[in-house]
């Protein structure tokens, strides 16, 4: 498995990685390199230049920020798994962190690296748009909060300009509200088939709830009809019924499009369910 | 003089340490891939990325002038360099088609990754970038991947020239077949598709070729047969046997996918000899998916008739299995390796099985673990259940009341059977199960209609390895004998050197072999050295496939070594003054009867046989003897499995809760061995199962191209497999049966019989291979509605 010939750079800073994405195009970021470096050795990422930004190491971090954990893209995914404030305050992103991939893929890859590639099959995208989560992009100018419902916006595609790098991830704290992040693989190692990420606002019960589907189409999707029908007070039941209303998922070696609609429901069901269970009083990780 | 002492402690049955581990866990294992001789060049393989084509023409000029390239090659170019096609050893009928193969295609490619232009260039980085800029003009032409399908009339023909796709139809039925089936009370028939199978050895295979100044040829080759590839380079490229010589170094596993005379072998060493420099290639994982064989691909039908209390009188077996696009080594013949246990474990007086092989636009198909057997197993151990349904008969009581329970005993296919006790096997098993808890957490779990409902299935199996009495293979048409050959060599002050003619790849030869030898000479393992995998080091051998090695190899070591104390006895009645037969001779000592005091150990025998100051008239000096062992019977080792596995109903998936295997291999040379082969051989077993399967569209597009879809499973997926053993003594000298494929041959019909008994109660009777979620929600939803 050889990549296509390309060139490397090393990034001293934020700054210069910014300066060393402005010299061309078809360049790439290299991060912790887990979907990045496959995909060149199988030719199907061709980079002319990779810049290397996993040295970068003031972009690791998890730090509380009033009502607020803001996370540095370069945090790799075993770090933010065990990151005590993320368990204490926002435990479906450590939880989350602690299930994408294998032990080997967790002590490489990086929470930035993983949303920054915006793959739909990946875990943590909809975890962070369940959140209204906020990723902090910089460039030349300096930096924007990018809300996670505009950030992914297509199959490996993201509102990432290309002079800009990905330096922090913004997520609520939870508070009591409760939480699931609810996955179906087929093997450890394996993107999900489908999964559902759920944050409940409730004491026991909906009242209401985001929720995000992975793996159901171009990108990390709401399911808006199951959060209006929560809102409309309908049981988890009903509104897990509708959760694949408007999907599009995609029909590959894992699962057809119509088994990933009916796995959208039982488990959106299923995430719904352990979340209320854990509302209404501070969750800790799982 | 210094003689290591006579050693007092015993080795077979024990758990000796792995010799081969301390090199290989610490990384200084010596892979074909680590080896790097001066001045070599590197190839890169362009391949056809249609299932079928035209090559209508091939561009070299811009890979030629690519940075760093030798040269590069059509098939067209390299066409007259090949004294014969690649070879297929096993062609089962008189009529079987057998169309030309060769290393690159010339004029038409067959399957996708089939070979049409090489590229050397001074390093594996630049062949590949120059592979790329090999301007081939393809000709998409109709083509077909299902079996099934390439049968139907008007199908696209794999090869034209041949007129079918048919490739042979093979029969073994016993007389009065017919009127047996007739007669029955109950008649069970299941139809089953077993998928194709992408071996995947950790090491990908791997070739240096280097010519020496005489014309000699060198090979290094990721390979479980030396001697047979050898033979294959003088078929392929007339050079003289006596000329090569064939190293396989440490290698990586290979599950049959390495027993083969691969196209990449055969260029590596014309483009040596062209280049005059040595050449190196070493295979992508993505490229293995398609360059290296697949296993199974078989559409079976299976038939039991049987009386109504659970006797079954027939068994009938029809079988349409896919070959690929062309013959490979032993492609014809892999069904044929289980055609002769149709009847497994079980006494079944009639008997009939029929193969059809099909040419399919698909990666060629040969030996995978089990080879035949699996094949077999699966169909004969899923149908036991379907046919205790019919009868509503426990499944357990329907496999014990059909038993063989008398040995020897020979099968209404042919073969004898020479040991076994399959009451014992499966009352261990039980013993493991505790199945009353099992069936109570099942009825509580369907009480409650829990979403996760459980399920136990048993697979009772038995098999034919030890590969193979040379009689045999020669009446079912394959080319070569079955037989293997040792040396042992006792040096002068007394350690020993033993030279084998297999050629492992992860068994561990370099133990359990020195281990027996240890034992019946009477030394210290530590002092016995293996020597194997070099044809320079071991001029015989038939190599290692098909759970050979011990049961035939490991005989012939035992008669060598036999011989060995043949010759030292004559050399200490010489020395002693006494007559041989008044020797008696234990664990390295030889003692006069009667003269408990008058002893001579064998090692001093040995230093005198090199000294050879006062031998026996007309005795040859040294202490070396070979043997050749060509075993009069196949190895037959069974067991009793059983698989428990809880099923998401709602999402179809199924995940492994219990693997119990309880395997009669024989006697236990080094139990720890045969413990790490069950683990291996019952994961891929369960792989097939529930994980891997190697899928291609209609027309031949392979889908599964990489190990992202491609689901080897890992232990995450997987319990602690809990084993057992019991020990009938096989007939020969060791009491040994092979072990290296029982696990794999006997998985795959435990773990989809559980699946099926955890949805028994809503009525699901079947689900296809692999166990997909997808699939099983499927069964689900089917009976549901």
């Amino acid at each position: 498995m050889i990549p296509a010939g390309f060139d490397y750079e090393v990034a001293e800073s934020v700054e210069h990685a910014i300066e060393l994405l402005g010299n061309g195009e078809d360049t790439k970021l290299l991060a912790g390199g887990h979907s990045l470096l496959p995909a060149m050795k199988l030719r199907l990422a061709r980079p002319a230049l990779l810049v290397d930004v996993g040295r970068l190491n003031d972009l690791a971090y998890v730090k509380e920020e009033g009502e607020t954990i803001a996370i540095g893209a370069l945090t790799r995914h075993k770090d933010v798994a065990s990151s005590p404030e993320l368990r204490e305050h926002c435990a479906i992103v450590s939880y989350t962190a602690g299930h994408v991939g294998d032990p080997q893929v967790r002590h490489r890859g990086t929470i930035g690296g993983s949303l920054a590639h915006g793959d739909p099959a990946s875990d943590l995208p909809s975890v962070i748009l369940a959140l209204h989560g906020e990723l902090v992009a910089r460039g030349p100018g300096g930096d924007r909060a990018i809300p996670a419902g505009e950030f992914f916006t297509g199959v490996w595609q993201t509102a990432l300009a290309p002079h800009e790098v990905l330096v922090e991830i913004r997520v609520p704290k939870l508070g009591a509200a409760g939480w699931s992040y609810t996955k179906m693989a087929r093997r450890a190692q394996d993107w999900a088939t489908v999964a559902v990420a759920a944050v409940v606002h409730g004491n026991g019960s909906v009242e209401r709830a985001a929720v995000a589907l992975t793996n159901m189409g171009a990108t990390t999707l709401r399911a808006t009809a199951v959060e209006k029908a929560l809102v409309g007070g309908a049981s988890i039941d009903d509104a897990a019924a509708l959760a694949a209303d408007g999907t599009e998922p995609p029909t590959d070696h894992m699962a057809s499009s119509d088994f990933r609609k009916h796995l959208a429901r039982v488990l959106t069901r299923r995430a719904l369910e352990e979340a209320s269970r854990r509302s209404g009083r501070r969750a800790r990780g799982g | 003089m210094a003689v290591a002492e006579t050693a007092t402690e015993t080795f077979v049955g024990t758990s000796v340490k792995r010799k081969e581990d301390a090199s290989l866990l610490r990384g200084r294992g010596t892979y074909v891939d680590n080896l790097t001789l001066p001045a070599t060049a590197y190839m890169a393989i362009v391949r056809s990325p249609y299932p079928r084509a035209r090559i209508t023409s091939v561009n070299l000029d811009a890979a030629r002038a690519a940075e760093g390239v030798v040269s590069a090659f059509s098939g067209t170019d390299l066409a007259d360099d090949w004294k014969g096609g690649l070879p297929c050893a096993w062609p089962v009928t008189e009529d079987i088609k057998m169309p030309p193969h060769y290393p690159l295609a010339t004029d038409e490619a067959r399957y996708q990754g089939d070979g049409v232009a090489v590229v050397v260039a001074e390093s594996r980085a630049l062949a590949k970038d120059a592979a790329e800029l090999v301007g081939v003009e393809y000709e998409p032409l109709p083509s077909i991947a299902g079996v099934e399908r390439a049968l139907e009339e008007g199908a696209p023909l794999v090869h034209e020239d041949v007129g079918t796709n048919e490739c042979y139809v093979w029969k073994l039925e016993t007389d009065d077949f017919s009127a047996a089936l007739d007669a029955a009370d109950v008649v069970v028939t299941r139809r089953y598709f077993q998928p194709r199978l992408i071996p995947s050895a950790i090491e990908p295979r791997a070739v240096v070729a280097q010519v020496g100044p005489t014309g000699d040829v060198t090979i290094w080759s990721a390979t479980q047969i030396p001697h047979i590839l050898r033979f294959a380079t003088q078929l392929v490229l007339g050079i003289p046997e006596s000329k090569i010589r064939v190293i396989a170094p440490d290698v990586g596993g290979g599950f049959g996918s390495k027993v083969e005379v691969y196209a990449e072998d055969q260029l590596a060493v014309t483009l040596a000899r062209r280049l005059g420099r040595p050449v190196k290639w070493t295979e992508e994982r993505a490229e293995a998916h398609v360059a290296t064989i697949h296993g199974r691909d078989v559409v079976h039908e299976l038939t039991f008739a049987a009386t109504n209390d659970g006797t079954i009188t027939a068994v009938k077996s029809e079988a349409w299995c896919a070959m690929g696009a062309y013959l490979q080594l032993v492609t014809p013949g892999v069904p044929l390796l289980g055609a002769w246990i149709y009847s497994g474990p079980y006494a079944i007086p009639n008997y009939s099985v029929t193969f059809t092989g099909v040419f399919t636009n698909t990666t060629p198909t040969d030996a995978y673990r089990g080879a035949g057997r699996p094949e077999a197993t699966y169909v004969l151990e899923r149908t036991m259940d379907a046919l205790a349904r019919e009868l509503e008969m426990d499944p357990i009581e329907l496999r014990q009341k059909n038993f063989v329970k008398e040995f020897p005993y020979t099968m209404a296919s042919g073969l004898t059977i020479d040991a076994g006790d399959y009451d014992a096997t499966l009352g261990r098993l039980l013993e493991l199960l505790d199945l009353d808890a099992i069936r109570a957490d099942q009825a509580a779990r369907r009480e409650s209609d829990d979403p996760r409902q459980i399920g136990v299935g048993f697979s009772t199996y038995n098999e034919m390895c030890g590969l193979a009495p040379s009689r045999i293979l020669g009446a079912i048409r394959y080319a070569v004998g079955g037989w293997d050959a040792a040396t042992v060599r006792f040096q002068p002050l007394g350690s020993v050197q033993v030279v084998v003619g297999t050629s492992p790849h992860g068994q561990g030869h370099e133990t359990t072999f020195a281990q027996i030898v240890a034992d019946q000479l009477g030394v210290d393992v530590d002092d016995v050295e293996v020597l194997h995998g070099d044809t320079a080091s071991s001029q015989q051998g038939m190599d290692t496939y098909g759970s050979r090695s011990l049961a035939v190899g490991g005989i012939a070591l035992w008669n060598a070594g036999e011989k060995i104390i043949g010759k030292a006895r004559k050399i200490v009645a010489h020395q002693l003054e006494v007559a041989e037969d008044d020797l008696d001779y234990a664990n390295g000592t030889f003692t006069v009867k009667g003269s408990p005091d008058r002893t001579m150990g064998i090692r001093e025998a040995a230093f005198a046989a090199h000294a050879a100051h006062d031998l026996p008239d007309g005795m040859e000096p040294g202490l070396e003897q070979t043997a050749v062992f060509d075993p009069p019977n196949f190895s037959w080792p069974a067991g009793a499995h059983a698989a428990v596995v809880e099923v998401d109903t709602e999402t179809g998936d199924t995940r492994l809760v219990r693997y119990v295997a309880v395997d009669d291999v024989g006697t236990a040379v080094n139990p720890m061995i045969i413990d790490g082969q069950v683990h291996g051989g019952v994961t891929q077993g369960i792989a097939a199962a529930l994980f891997e399967e190697g899928a291609y569209d209609e027309e031949g597009n392979l889908l599964t191209t990489t190990m992202a879809t491609y689901l080897v499973p890992s232990a995450a997926e997987l319990p602690s497999y809990e084993t057992d053993r019991i020990e009938t003594r096989a007939d020969n000298p060791l009491g040994v049966k092979g072990v290296g494929e029982t696990g794999t041959i006997a998985a795959a019909p435990a773990v989809i019989n559980a699946v099926v008994d955890a949805l028994s109660h809503l009525g699901v009777t079947d689900v296809g291979l692999p166990a997909t979620p997808e699939r099983v929600w499927k069964a689900i939803e089917e009976v549901r509605t």
